[in-house]
C-alpha cells in the first residue's frame, strides 16, 4: 500500500525537493524578480495612457500590485512556510514569466496600439469583461455546464454500457460494430438536422449533441477494452464456478477500465468541442452563445475572456476525472 | 485424516469429497489453426487415484497443458472421454482448479480478493470469510492480504494463486508449471511447500512440469509423454517417503532413466 500511496504522491515529490536549495538561500531570488515583473506591468498600465479607453485598467493595476507586493513578502518568509513556500518556489519562473507577458501585452496593445482594437485587448480589456459582464457570464456558465453535464453524463453512460455489450456479445458486436464504426467518425454535429425533427426542444438537441460527442468515444474504447482482456482472467473465473454476469461484472468491467478512461478523456474534450456548436441551436444563454453573439458584433474582448472561461472549465474538470482515474485505477501502478 | 489435516483449512466444515479419482481414456485431441488440423494428443490412456500426486513430463509444447484444460472441463476434448469419480467432465467446476504458471491474479483487485473469488463467484463469501484468511495463512500471505498483485514478487504471487485455488477446497489439483517462472531457490522453497500440502489436504494432484528433478521430488507417479502430437511413452512410479530429498541415490538413479527415455526425443 504505501508504495500505491507513495506512487500518488510523486507529483509533489519535486517541489520539495527544489525548496531543499530554497532553505539555503535567505532570500527567494525568483521571487523577488517576479514581484518586479509584476510592478512593472502595474507601473506600464497606471503610467502610460491607453490609445482608446479600454476601462478597468486602475483595477488591474491594483491586481497587479498587490501580486507584486505579496511576492516581495514571501520572497523573504518562504523558507517558514513548508507549504505555500515549495509550491511557490516550484512555480517562481511561471511567475516571472506570466509578470512579463503582462506587461508586453500591456505594451503592445493599449499602449502603444500595435495590435490594435478590436482584433486584440490589453489584459485589462478582459478584466473589464469580467466587471461589466458578470452577472451575464455568470448566468452562460450556469447554462453551459447544465448543458454539458446532462449531454456528458448521458453520453458517457449510454456509451459504456453499448461499449460493454459490443466488447462482451458477439452477436451484439456483429450488429453493432458495423453501425459503430460507420457513425464513429461522422462529426456530432453532422446530426443536428436529424435531431431537430427527434426532439421536441432544441434543449434536448443539443444535450443530444453533446451525448453523441462524448459518448462515441466511450463506446469504441470501452468495447476494445472489454474484448481484449486477458482469456486467462475469463478461465480464471469460470473454474471457480462464476456465471456470465461475474465474469462482465467483475473480470471484463475492472479489466478494462483503464481503456474507459482514455475513452473519457477523448470524450471530455470532443464534447467541449461541440458545446459550442450545441449553443446554435436556439439557446437563449451559455458560453457558446455569448461567444457567437459577441463575435458578430466584433466584440474580440468579450470573446476571448469568455474563451479563457471555456479553457478553464475544462481544465478543471479534466483535473477532476485525472483524480478520479488515480483513485479508481491505483491498482495499475505497478504497471506505468 | 481429522489429525494430520490441514488445521487452517478446516475452519469451515468440508463440503465435498477431500480427492477423486480421474480416468482419462482413449482421449484425443486437435487445434483447428486456419483450417489446418493440428493434433496434440494422441491417444491418451490415464488413471489417477483419488489422493495420489501425478506428473506429467515432456517437452516444450508436446500437449501437456492442453491435457490439463481438458481434465480441468476448460476445453473439451475432440476425441475421448474425461471422468472424476466416475462422472464425466462437461465443464469447468471448482472442485477440479486449475493452477496456471502465471499467477493470473487480478490486478485490480486486492490479493484478500483475489483469494475470495471463488468463493464470491459462487455466493458463499458471506458466510465462509474466515477460509480466505486460512488460506492465505496457510501459504504464508497473511500480512499481505491488502496488497495488491504488482507489490508481490513472483513467488509471492503464485503463493496467492495457490491460495485461490485451495480456499475452494479442491478434490483435484490442477498445476501447470506452476514454479516455471520463478528463481531457482523460490522453487525449491515452493517444491517443499506444495508437498506439504498435499500432504495435508490429501486432494489428487497432477503436475504438468518439464523438469525432470521437480517431478521426482514432487510425485508418486511420472507420466512421461512424447513429442506433439503427445502419446505416454513411458511411467515411473518413484515409492520413496517425502519429504524428498534431489540427492536422494534412488532419486539419482531414477532421473537419469527419465532423462533417458526423453534423450530419444530432444
Amino acid at each position: 500500500m504505501s508504495n500505491v500511496t507513495q506512487a500518488l504522491d510523486a507529483g509533489a515529490v519535486a517541489p520539495s525537493r527544489i525548496s531543499l536549495r530554497g532553505v539555503q538561500q535567505a532570500i527567494w531570488t525568483n521571487g523577488l524578480l517576479a514581484a518586479a515583473a509584476w510592478a512593472a506591468a502595474a507601473l506600464v498600465t497606471v503610467a502610460l495612457p491607453d490609445v482608446v479607453p479600454w476601462g478597468s485598467s486602475g483595477l488591474f493595476a491594483a491586481i497587479t500590485t498587490a501580486a507584486a507586493v505579496a511576492f516581495a513578502v514571501l520572497a523573504f518568509v518562504v523558507n517558514r512556510l513548508p507549504r505555500l513556500g515549495a509550491g511557490a518556489v516550484h512555480y517562481g519562473p511561471w511567475l516571472i514569466a506570466i509578470g512579463v507577458w503582462l506587461a508586453l501585452w500591456e505594451l503592445t496593445t493599449a499602449k502603444f496600439g500595435w495590435l490594435p482594437k478590436p482584433f486584440f485587448s490589453p489584459p485589462h480589456g478582459l478584466l473589464n469583461v469580467y466587471v461589466t459582464e458578470t452577472l451575464r457570464l455568470l448566468t452562460c456558465i450556469g447554462y453551459t455546464l447544465r448543458l454539458w453535464s446532462l449531454g456528458f453524463a448521458s453520453g458517457i453512460v449510454v456509451g459504456y454500457a453499448v461499449g460493454v455489450a459490443l466488447g462482451w456479445s458477439k452477436r451484439f458486436s456483429y450488429w453493432g460494430m458495423p453501425i459503430l464504426k460507420l457513425i464513429g467518425p461522422v462529426p456530432a454535429t453532422a446530426w443536428i438536422p436529424c435531431t431537430f425533427f427527434f426532439f421536441p426542444t432544441t434543449f434536448a438537441a443539443s444535450v443530444f449533441i453533446v451525448a453523441l460527442a462524448s459518448g462515441i468515444p466511450v463506446t469504441i474504447l470501452t468495447s476494445s477494452g472489454v474484448a481484449s482482456v486477458n482469456r486467462s482472467y475469463y478461465d480464471v473465473g469460470r473454474n471457480l464456478g462464476a456465471g456470465d454476469w461475474y465474469l462482465v461484472s467483475r473480470i471484463a468491467i475492472p479489466a478494462s477500465l483503464p481503456h474507459v478512461f482514455v475513452g473519457l478523456f477523448m470524450g471530455l474534450y470532443y464534447s467541449f468541442a461541440v458545446l459550442v456548436v450545441a449553443e446554435m441551436l436556439g439557446a437563449k444563454y451559455g458560453l457558446g452563445w455569448y461567444i457567437q453573439f459577441q463575435t458578430a458584433y466584433s466584440g474580440y474582448a468579450n470573446v476571448y475572456a469568455t474563451l479563457i472561461i471555456m479553457a478553464l472549465l475544462c481544465a478543471g474538470i479534466v483535473k477532476l476525472l485525472f483524480v478520479a482515474r488515480d483513485r479508481l485505477l491505483s491498482w495499475q501502478k505497478g504497471f506505468i | 485424516m481429522a489429525a494430520a489435516g490441514p488445521a487452517a483449512l478446516q475452519v469451515v466444515p468440508r463440503q465435498r469429497a477431500q480427492s477423486v479419482a480421474v480416468d482419462i481414456r482413449g482421449v484425443s485431441h486437435a487445434f483447428d489453426l486456419a483450417g489446418t488440423q493440428l493434433a496434440v494428443l494422441e491417444s491418451i490412456d490415464l488413471s489417477v487415484a483419488a489422493g495420489e500426486f501425478v506428473a506429467l513430463l515432456g517437452p516444450s509444447g508436446c500437449g501437456k497443458s492442453t491435457l490439463l484444460r481438458l481434465v480441468s472441463g476448460l476445453d473439451r476434448p475432440s476425441v475421448g472421454s474425461i471422468t472424476a469419480d466416475g462422472l464425466p467432465v462437461e465443464g469447468p467446476d471448482p472442485s477440479r482448479i486449475l493452477v496456471f504458471q502465471d499467477p493470473t491474479l487480478f490486478p485490480w483487485a486486492k490479493v484478500w480478493n483475489n483469494v475470495a473469488t471463488g468463493l464470491d463467484a459462487r455466493g458463499v463469501l458471506a458466510q465462509e470469510r474466515s477460509r480466505v484468511d486460512a488460506a492465505l495463512e496457510l501459504v504464508g500471505l497473511t500480512g499481505f492480504s491488502g496488497a495488491y498483485p504488482h507489490q508481490l514478487s513472483g513467488g509471492m504471487a503464485q503463493r496467492a494463486a495457490l491460495a485461490r485455488a485451495l480456499v475452494n477446497d479442491p478434490a483435484l489439483l490442477l498445476l501447470d508449471e506452476p514454479l516455471g517462472k520463478l528463481d531457482s531457490l523460490t522453487r525449491l522453497t515452493l517444491q517443499a511447500e506444495l508437498v506439504a500440502l498435499w500432504l495435508k489436504a490429501q486432494f489428487t494432484a497432477i503436475l504438468v512440469t518439464h523438469d525432470v528433478e521437480e517431478a521426482l521430488l514432487l510425485a508418486s507417479r511420472v507420466i512421461v509423454l512424447s513429442e506433439r502430437p503427445a502419446h505416454i511413452k513411458a511411467e515411473f512410479r518413484v515409492e520413496r517417503p517425502y519429504p524428498r530429498h534431489r540427492d536422494d541415490p534412488r532419486l539419482i538413479a531414477l532421473r537419469r532413466q527419465v532423462l533417458a527415455t526423453l534423450g530419444h526425443e530432444i
